[in-house]
This record gives C-alpha cells, sequence and structure tokens, in this order.
C-alpha cells in the first residue's frame, strides 16, 4: 500500500476531490437558497420557476451535466476562463456540481421552511414585516436549523459526486483511480481500498458532526 | 443472415472434425473444445475492436476469431473488456482471452500471462489534416493536447513532455470532436488507436497520424495466468495468422484507409510462453 502512496500523488488527488467539494458546497448553498426562497415567495412566477429550476436539474443526470459543462460551454462555445485545461476544467465542474445540488439543497431548506409553524410566518406580517423581513427574521434561521440533517445528506453525496468530474479529466481521486489501474493490475485490492477509506474519512466526520449539530441546533417548540 | 448460419456451421462440422482426427489425447482442462468460446475485446475503438448494432469489427476481432477457429471452438462470443477490468475478466473466468489493445507489461504480467505479442504499436499523435506545426512529440510546448484519463499514453506523454497542457476525457470520441472543434491541437494514444479514427467516414481528409512513434506497445492476447498449454496453442495460431498472411490483410483492411504503414518491427514474432 505505501508502494502506492510513493508512486502516485494520492494525496493531491484527495486534496482536488476536498477543494472541488467545498467550491461547490459552498455555490450550491448560495443558488440553492436563492430558489428555495423563489420556492416559498408569494409571488407565483418565481415559484413556478423555482420548481421548474429543481425539477429539469435533479432529473438530470451529473454525468450529463458534467459533460455538457465542458462540451457545450468551453468547446462549443469558448466560454474558457484559462487557458490551462486542469485549472478550466475544475472550474466548470464546479459550476456544474454546483447547480446540480443547489436543487437538493433548496429541496432540504424547502423542508426546513415547513417546520416552522405557519402561525408564526402569518404573526411576522401581521406585526408589519415584509416578506424579506420575514423571511430574514424568522423562517430561514430556523428553517436552516431544521434542514441540517438533509443539508447534510446533501454534502456527503456531493463529496461522492466530485467522482463524475474525471469524466472532463479534473485530477481526483476517481481518476488517479483509473490510472492506478491501468499501471498496476496487480495492486488492485490495495487500490479500491486507499479509495474507499479516503472517502469514509472524508465523509464520515461530515455525518458526525451534522448529526451533533442537528440535535444541538435543534429548535425548540 | 442464412449465409452466416451456414458458416458458423460449417466452422463447427471443421472444428468436430479436426477434433475427431486429433484422435485421443488432446483432450483435458485448457484450450480446444466445441461449442463457442468468450473472448474480451474493446467495443469503443474503430479499426481494432468496434461493436456496430450486433455485428463486431477490426483488426482485434479478426485476430480473436482467428485464433477461436484454430483452437477448434464452434464461434465467439464478445464481452467487452475495459482496460481497468480485463485482469478480473480473465482471473475470474468471464472470459477465456482478451484480445483489446493489450499492452505487455510486467505489473500486468503479475495477473494474466501473455501470448504473442501479435502486433507492434506505439504512442503516436493525430492532428488536424491541415496542421503542420506539430512533427512530433518534441514539438509539443505549448500546444493543447488531448487523451484519455487514466490511460498509459496519458501518464507516459506527462513524463515526455512535463507541465504539457493535458484535457483529459473519459472516452477517445470525446477527444476527436474537441479536435475537430479546435479546442485541442493533437490527440494522443497508440498509433493504430489513431489510425482506426483517422480512416472513420467522417474523420477522412480532416485528420491525420503524425506517424513518429515515441514509445513501444506490444499487443499480447491476454490469457489465465500460468496456463503454459493454452498460451502455446495461442501463440502458434498467432504464428500462422502472421506467416499465412492473414495478418497483413486484416491490416490493411481495418486501418489501410488512414494510409496507416506498420512501424518497425512488424509483423513480430511471438515470445516463447512461459
Amino acid at each position: 500500500m505505501g508502494e502506492l502512496f510513493s508512486q502516485y500523488n494520492v494525496l493531491g488527488a484527495f486534496g482536488i476531490t476536498i477543494v472541488l467539494t467545498v467550491l461547490s458546497a459552498l455555490g450550491a448553498l448560495v443558488i440553492g437558497t436563492v430558489v428555495a426562497i423563489m420556492r416559498v415567495s408569494p409571488v407565483g412566477f418565481l415559484n413556478k420557476l423555482g420548481a421548474l429550476y429543481v425539477n429539469l436539474v435533479r432529473n438530470t443526470p451529473l454525468t450529463l451535466i458534467i459533460v455538457f459543462c465542458n462540451i457545450g460551454f468551453i468547446v462549443n462555445l469558448g466560454m474558457s476562463v484559462s487557458d490551462d485545461f486542469a485549472r478550466n476544467n475544475l472550474v466548470w465542474a464546479t459550476i456544474g456540481l454546483a447547480f446540480y445540488h443547489a436543487a437538493f439543497v433548496c429541496e432540504a431548506l424547502r423542508s426546513g421552511v415547513n417546520t416552522v409553524p405557519a402561525g408564526q410566518a402569518e404573526a411576522a406580517r401581521s406585526i408589519g414585516l415584509t416578506f424579506g423581513q420575514s423571511l430574514r427574521e424568522v423562517l430561514l434561521p430556523q428553517a436552516f436549523r431544521g434542514a441540517i440533517t438533509p443539508l447534510g445528506n446533501t454534502l456527503i453525496a456531493l463529496t461522492k459526486n466530485t467522482t463524475v468530474a474525471t469524466a472532463i479529466g479534473v485530477a481526483e481521486v476517481a481518476g488517479l483511480m483509473k490510472t492506478m489501474q491501468e499501471d498496476r493490475p496487480d495492486l488492485m485490492v490495495p487500490i479500491f481500498l486507499v479509495v474507499a477509506i479516503g472517502f469514509v474519512i472524508l465523509t464520515l466526520p461530515i455525518g458526525l458532526v451534522t448529526t451533533h449539530l442537528s440535535q444541538k441546533l435543534a429548535v425548540k417548540r | 443472415m442464412k449465409f452466416g448460419r451456414i458458416s458458423v456451421m460449417a466452422v463447427a462440422a471443421t472444428a468436430a472434425l479436426g477434433l475427431a482426427a486429433c484422435g485421443g489425447g488432446t483432450s483435458g482442462g485448457s484450450g480446444g473444445g466445441s461449442g463457442s468460446v468468450k473472448v474480451g475485446i474493446k467495443f469503443d475503438q474503430p479499426g481494432l475492436g468496434l461493436k456496430a448494432g450486433a455485428d463486431y469489427t477490426g483488426m482485434d476481432v479478426d485476430l480473436a476469431k482467428y485464433i477461436a477457429k484454430e483452437l477448434g471452438y464452434a464461434g465467439t462470443e464478445f464481452v467487452e473488456a475495459v482496460s481497468a477490468q480485463r485482469e478480473t475478466l480473465i482471473s475470474t473466468d468471464q472470459v477465456k482471452y482478451i484480445v483489446g489493445t493489450y499492452s505487455i507489461t510486467d505489473a500486468r504480467k503479475e495477473k494474466v500471462s501473455f501470448a504473442g505479442p501479435y502486433f507492434i504499436a506505439g504512442q503516436d499523435l493525430l492532428v488536424r489534416a491541415d496542421d503542420t506545426t506539430i512533427t512530433g512529440v518534441d514539438s509539443l510546448a505549448g500546444k493543447k493536447l488531448c487523451s484519455v484519463k487514466g490511460s498509459t499514453s496519458a501518464t507516459n506523454v506527462q513524463k515526455k513532455v512535463p507541465g504539457v497542457n493535458l484535457q483529459e476525457y473519459n472516452t477517445y470520441t470525446l477527444c476527436v470532436d474537441a479536435l475537430k472543434a479546435g479546442n485541442v491541437d493533437a490527440l494522443t494514444t497508440d498509433d493504430t488507436i489513431l489510425a482506426g479514427y483517422a480512416a472513420q467516414e467522417a474523420n477522412k481528409g480532416k485528420l491525420k497520424v503524425v506517424g513518429k512513434t515515441f514509445s513501444t506497445e506490444n499487443y499480447g492476447v491476454g490469457l489465465k495466468k500460468g496456463d503454459v498449454e493454452f498460451c502455446k496453442k495461442v501463440t502458434d495460431a498467432i504464428t500462422k495468422y502472421i506467416s499465412s498472411g492473414e495478418w497483413q490483410k486484416a491490416v490493411d483492411k481495418n486501418l489501410g484507409p488512414a494510409g496507416y504503414k506498420p512501424g518497425a518491427g512488424n509483423p513480430p514474432t511471438p515470445a516463447a510462453c512461459s
């Protein structure tokens, strides 16, 4: 197993996986929150638009989205952010992952909003808060706290879904695994173990932390 | 396909006769026998191993069928042998042997045995037909290159040209598209695979193989590790394949349309089994 670590940059590949995960998680959180607000807003058009986004993106295979980010945006539309392929693909893979998981973040937040009793929203409006104010001061803080567990699930799924980025050549773990399998079939089992254990090390703490937080931050009613 | 059925029956009959002529003594654990044999090939490499509908074409496919015939099997049943799964397919008996641009390497010999080589390929470059700036691996500085993620070619070119701007996809087809769209300047992998793409109808006249190889890939037939008896039979089949002229015919038919000529050392002499 030590042979793998000396011959290949395993830690570097996991580093790229972590970078992909963190950046696209942040992107997904921002986009997902916006879409969730659209879906709970009193404006019918925004409602429909948000629902359309979620149902369209959630039901599209991730591989298709990621490959389209490369073939569609970079190759055919020439929307390159850098002449360096490695950087270009990392950026577009992050964008693709963020937009895909935003749909799940949105639904997680919406489930959080549903934990807030309807009476609170009505009370907030009746004391004169605007929709934006009641969202900011009353609804969203409780929604986030109520949605920690589903958000954690989405983050774990996102961590593992970064492996799809190998389809367009991002140098993360799944790509390295292919290289190692091609070069060193004699070490097939250690290769699988290293990758599997690596992902468990990445995702297990997420699960533990979100379970802990969801209990600690639960809104007592 | 009445014709196909008749020819299969003819092959089966011949095989049966052949076995009968052999008499007793040759039956045993490995090699030979009637029925069809499961063979691993590539499904996505034009000119080498390509599945189009229910038909299989390519140089590797022709050899796979020839070996099956020589060994006395009634027919072949093709199984897709993805690069990373080849060793497992053989060691778990899911296929009897693999003919799928399978380079003989020491690391692979730990898991499987090889008969051959039956072809000597080398890593080369595929460029747009009007491109005169790329003449070999030395002229790649500042160029955009494409290959398949996890392939030996990708690893190799990164060693030869440190810091090369390399786009990696999961299939060669995407590389070919990016090359035609001008997004990359060259596609690199074995010259046989490149010739197969250059010979495709959609790419004729648009792409060309540079023709200056910078690695040596000895293609072998992968089979169960340590099965020397079976290895010897396959080696005999390959030797006969080459000496009978079938080898040249297969190369001309499958890779010829792109103007591809096999490099030095071809056709090779298969190594002895051990």
